[in-house]
């Protein structure tokens, strides 16, 4: 405590406010007006003939029309998809498939300014982030796959594993590239063919990479890309002839899937909602914490299926880690993502803002603590300033529903075992965050936590390697790493 | 010739380590495959079925964080004693319509499989657990953890070895478990929880009931308090009517619906693996002296 007390000179962050823009150009970035469905290696007009709008969330002006694929549009894709992995794909030596994924990974490299950009006008995240994250870790994890394609045998030793055929996979809003990486490369390396559909409000970069693997000479077929929103993917899903339904969204809709599937075989993979609890420990170096405890919520707005959206801050600190952590929030840069200097970029879209503002009551009427930074929100498109609620209680909605938005629920603790039974006190299971100084406590705490990634003094860390996925209703299955081979296998 | 008569046993329920009659009163008769009449079974119920679980639960903190190879001595005691008792277990197989050879190779293959995993309780984390070469500074490990409670229904053929190779390989990763006996051969099971009674498991680890599949069925797949269910059957209805009430709380499904269970194919520690989560920890490393440094 004594340690705790001296440790309060106000970091001084008052001159980061007045960096001049530094505007990442768009000219790099080529948009066509209108997007068609990758079916059977080409650009394919949808049978539905319609089409939506995408647009950028950080001002609300179009950026393109994209196709909508409907039951007949689905059923194209898969049939392509199984075509290309009877007549072809199943029988091409793991070595050459190997070789198609490692010049996947490379051609992203080559064209990782463009690909960030248009993650960023279309998502709305901050665009060092796009360029720092999403895209180089996309590329990395079809590097990472593609040289598991012939080495399966060693991964599961006397199971002589085999593909399972056609995969359906459908990814999230959050991060578009990174996640249409993670459900393709570990597709294609295990000898399955892919149909997928990306996430109607950021489906640019999904139809980038389209171009970019016919580029790369993939086999027509082997990889279908088709947009659309909900109905889309529960056509995706439903259709007879898949083997395979890879899915990363929220908890309600993963349920639906687990159960529509039901009466197939279709194998599923399913990562899911979460509500991490990120645990400040006394003994934790306050700081680099607060660092974390930012990092863990406001990362992509809190669009993060792993964030720490439960903070727990041990009461000797708690204190001094609250004004630490206010003092941090309004040092954060709200704006155009676009802007290198940005922290906090545009809220992906109108529906999602709702439901975070509709949480900022909830948290409000049940009686807890709102505080946000003071920034300015642009007059145009979707934002939401860096929140924080304290006096929370556990059965707090805020406290137990996911709201997938930069919104921190704050609550205190004494004991490792009381903040233990806290932390588990959730449906969710997939990630959570522990701060300590002291080794042992670090252990006690990861190997107590009920959740499938846990973050020791640091936090929202990936990489191809390591196996990320969740306990109980955060989904099963891993993706990542030798573990997330085993999803795309039949054993 | 000796007019003594013989004392029966009366077969009933395991739950918590305690053999309870069925909480409903209710019985059905087990039959040989003659029509014989072998014994009165408890007719579990839905109550039944959620004490054996709350047992489970209860068990599950303590038998999770016993060490890996207490758990390897543990199982093996219960081979040892089943050992002990094969003359039992063949008695009982043969009243169920085996021959004495099918008999006799159902309860060695029973406690081999035993032994066979006893020996996989310390072994199979380091086959299943990988350290992780990320490309930042950071230490990063995945370790494979017990799911929790685990709900099963055993296979109706092979009534001992099929329960036994679900049960083991469960218990092995340090799950804790409900069993669903084989509806119309359930004496070995009442008989094999005496087993565990004796050999040093604690109670709750594995709870078995008798019944009725049909019955029991829904709420093997839609108890909130489970975290996987296992199914042994082809039946189809019953398989889609499991996946979907899974769905609840999506628990993690387990079908096994073509094992030869009788065959060593039907072991190995991806049985154990089944039963697993991959929990993945990140920490820093520390950087000092930079890449050049020579030490």
């Amino acid at each position: 405590m004594a340690q705790a007390k001296k440790n309060t000179i106000k970091l001084k962050f008052d001159t980061a406010r007045n960096l001049a823009p530094a505007l990442e150009s768009k000219s790099v970035a080529k948009i066509a007006d209108r997007y068609e469905l990758f079916i059977n290696g080409k650009f394919e007009k949808p049978s539905s003939k319609k089409y939506f709008d995408t647009i950028n969330p950080a001002n609300e002006e179009k950026l393109s029309s994209i196709a909508e694929a409907n039951n007949a549009d689905v059923n194209k894709a898969v049939v392509a998809a199984r075509n290309a992995y009877e007549k072809g794909w199943k029988k091409t030596s793991p070595k050459e498939r190997a070789k198609y994924i490692f010049r996947i990974a490379r051609i992203i490299q080559e064209k990782a300014r463009e690909l960030s950009v248009i993650e960023t006008l279309d998502g709305g995240k901050p665009i060092r982030e796009s360029r720092d994250f999403d895209v180089p870790t996309a590329a990395n994890h079809f590097f990472y796959y593609a040289g598991w394609a012939d080495k399966l045998d060693y991964a599961f030793p006397n199971k002589k594993p085999t593909s399972l055929g056609v995969a359906g996979q459908i990814i999230p809003w959050n991060f578009p590239l990174l996640m249409a990486a993670w459900k393709i490369a570990p597709a294609l390396a295990t000898g399955n063919t892919v149909v997928l559909k990306p996430a109607e409000t950021t489906s640019l970069t999904a139809l980038k990479l389209a171009e970019i693997i016919q580029e790369a000479d993939l086999p027509p077929g082997v990889v279908n890309i088709i947009t659309g929103a909900g109905s889309t993917g529960a056509a995706l899903v439903n259709h007879p002839d898949v083997n395979k339904i890879a899915f990363t969204g929220s908890t309600d809709v993963g349920k639906i899937i687990q159960k529509a599937i039901a009466g197939t075989n279709k194998k599923a993979t399913l990562e899911l909602g979460g509500k991490a609890a990120n645990i400040i420990f006394d003994d934790a170096p306050l700081d680099q914490a607060v660092e974390g405890i930012i990092n863990g919520i406001f990362f992509n707005q809190g669009h993060v299926c792993c964030a720490g959206s439960r903070l727990f801050v041990q009461e000797s600190v708690y204190k001094i880690v609250l004004q630490k952590l206010k003092d941090r929030m309004e040092s954060l840069i709200l704006g155009d993502p676009m802007d290198k200097n940005t922290d906090i970029g545009a809220i992906n879209s109108k529906q999602q803002l709702d439901v975070i503002n509709k949480y900022l009551k909830i948290g409000q009427q049940e009686g807890a603590e709102i505080f946000q930074s003071a920034c300015v929100i642009p007059k145009k498109g979707f934002y939401c300033r860096p929140t924080i609620f304290t006096n929370v209680a556990q059965s707090n909605r805020i406290a137990q529903e996911e709201i997938f938005g930069p919104v921190l629920a704050i609550q205190t603790f004494r004991t490792e075992d009381e903040v233990i039974e806290k932390a588990n006190n959730t449906p969710f299971g997939l990630s959570a965050g522990v701060w300590t100084d002291k080794g042992s406590k670090i252990f006690n705490m990861t190997s107590k936590l009920k959740a499938g990634v846990i973050w020791a003094n640091t936090y929202n860390k990936f990489d191809p390697t390591s196996p990320f996925g969740g306990y109980k209703e955060s989904g099963f299955g891993r993706e990542g790493g030798l573990h997330g081979l085993s999803a795309y296998l039949k054993m | 010739m000796s007019n003594r008569l013989e004392v029966l046993k009366t077969y009933k329920i395991y739950i918590g380590g305690q053999f309870p009659r069925t909480e409903s009163g209710r019985t059905y008769v087990a039959c040989s495959p003659k029509g014989d009449q072998l014994a009165n079974m408890c007719l579990s119920s839905r109550k039944d079925f959620r004490d054996a679980v709350g047992s489970a639960r209860g068990a599950f903190g303590g038998w999770s964080g016993r060490a890996a190879f207490n758990r390897g001595q543990i199982l093996y005691r219960i081979a040892e004693m089943l050992e002990g008792r094969k003359v039992q277990f063949v008695d009982e197989l043969i009243k169920q319509g085996a021959t004495k050879a099918n008999a006799d190779n159902e309860i060695n293959q029973s406690i081999d499989r035993l032994i066979y995993y006893s020996g996989w309780c310390d072994k199979y984390q380091q086959i299943f657990s990988s350290v992780n070469p990320v490309a930042s500074s950071h230490f990063n490990f995945s370790v494979v953890e017990p799911m929790g409670v685990v709900a099963a229904i055993a296979p109706q053929e092979f009534s001992l070895i099929g329960l036994v190779s679900l049960i083991a390989p469960i218990i092995a990763g340090g799950n804790t478990c409900v069993l669903l006996a084989s509806e119309k051969k359930p004496l070995c099971a009442v008989t094999f929880a005496e087993v565990l009674n004796s050999s040093d498991l604690p109670g709750g680890v594995v709870n078995i009931l008798t019944g009725k599949v049909s019955e029991l069925l829904p709420f093997f797949a839609d108890n909130m308090d489970l975290n996987a269910t296992c199914f042994c059957e082809s039946d189809e209805v019953a398989k889609k009517l499991i996946k979907e009430k899974a769905s609840l709380n999506v628990k993690r499904v387990i079908i096994y619906d073509s094992k030869k269970w009788i065959s060593d194919e039907s072991q190995s520690p991806y049985f154990i693996n089944d039963f697993q989560e991959v929990k993945t920890t990140w920490h820093p490393i520390e950087n000092i002296g930079g890449p050049k440094a020579g030490y």
